[in-house]
């Protein structure tokens, strides 16, 4: 027993040594992945800050959420679906192109093109409006005579 | 006549924008609808708030209905549903099953004890991370989930006399037939 005691006194140093600071570059990789992730997605308390820079305390857990998915290897697009599943399309700053998003996505052109064509169709019927009216004799002169003067 | 019809046009666009964004702007912007409405609830096994040496799960409560209370004591608006979960819960509909959420068991021991207990029982959501699972964004947070394990509505803030007469018990009662 005394022994023992002994052997584990001695081996007690081996395990004192101090641990070799863990690179940064690992962590630092997780770190900007996470942050390029959590700036695409909308905190859900503060609804006008990103994921990356809310204080809140689920921004917090989410953000720790992620940072253990990456951890696992997953893909920025499976954390996003990982978001997606639990809290809707809300959570993305920037809405997926789908059905009930076209009227978002492409509302705009159509209103665009809706206005040009309305625009065009005004100005040709303005044209078929004002139909040419021939000059009398006199106003040509008059025409004519003012153009002289200012050459 | 015609010609009038036309500049009508714009005055037309113009209202129809008009109610478009008064319609809009009256919407709550803190109501997420959440994705996981008709979707199986997610299983977890946490310790129970009076017997940590128990778990609950919601497999445990297959082929009843139920619902899933997210409260904390920490919650301020979770008292102003309280009085309304306690007498629901007086009249044993369903089980009402609390989950702790991001907090001490000791804190929620005494807030049970304090202003009474209406809950089934309280699984313990120390760390939030079943939380998540469930799209959980403020406390409180009430769930209705149907015999095959799928959750049906999601009462986000506190459930009101109102939310519990006119959607949740009908809900409930047709969900049990």
């Amino acid at each position: 027993m005394k022994r023992l005691f002994i052997l584990m006194a001695l081996l007690l140093p081996l395990s004192l040594y101090a641990n070799e600071a863990r690179p940064l570059a690992d962590d630092e990789a997780v770190e900007q992945r996470l942050i390029k992730i959590a700036e695409e997605m909308r905190c859900l308390v503060c609804q006008n800050e990103s994921l990356a820079g809310s204080h809140a305390d689920l921004a917090e857990d989410l953000r720790r959420e992620i940072r253990v998915q990456i951890r696992a290897g997953k893909s920025d697009a499976e954390v996003m679906d990982f978001m997606v599943t639990r809290y809707g399309d809300f959570v993305r700053y920037r809405p997926p192109v789908k059905p009930t998003t076209w009227l978002l996505w492409f509302g705009p052109f159509v209103l665009l093109v809706l206005a040009v064509g309305a625009l065009a169709f005004m100005l040709r019927r303005r044209n078929h409006l004002s139909p040419d009216i021939p000059l009398t004799d006199q106003q040509k002169q008059n025409a004519e005579a003012l153009l002289r003067d200012k050459s | 006549m015609k010609r009038t019809l036309w500049y009508l046009i714009p005055l037309a666009f113009f209202i129809g924008l008009v109610a478009f964004f008064a319609v809009g702007l009256q919407r709550d912007p803190r109501l997420v609808p959440s994705p996981l409405i008709n979707h199986s609830a997610a299983n977890f096994t946490l310790p129970q708030l009076h017997a940590p040496a128990k778990t609950f799960s919601p497999a445990d409560l297959k082929g009843q209905v139920w619902l899933l209370n997210v409260w904390a004591s920490w919650c301020v608006s979770c008292r102003e549903e309280h009085p309304i979960l306690l007498k629901f819960s007086r009249n044993h509909v369903v089980p009402l099953i609390g989950l702790d959420y991001k907090d001490q068991p000791s804190d929620a021991l005494k807030w049970v004890g304090n202003y009474g207990d209406p809950y089934t029982l309280t699984a313990v959501d120390l760390d939030g991370r079943v939380g998540i699972d469930y799209g959980v964004y403020g406390v409180p947070e009430t769930y209705v989930i149907d015999k095959m394990g799928v959750i049906r509505y999601k009462q986000i803030g506190p459930v009101t006399q109102e939310a519990l007469d006119n959607t949740i018990l009908p809900l409930i009662a047709e969900l049990k037939k």
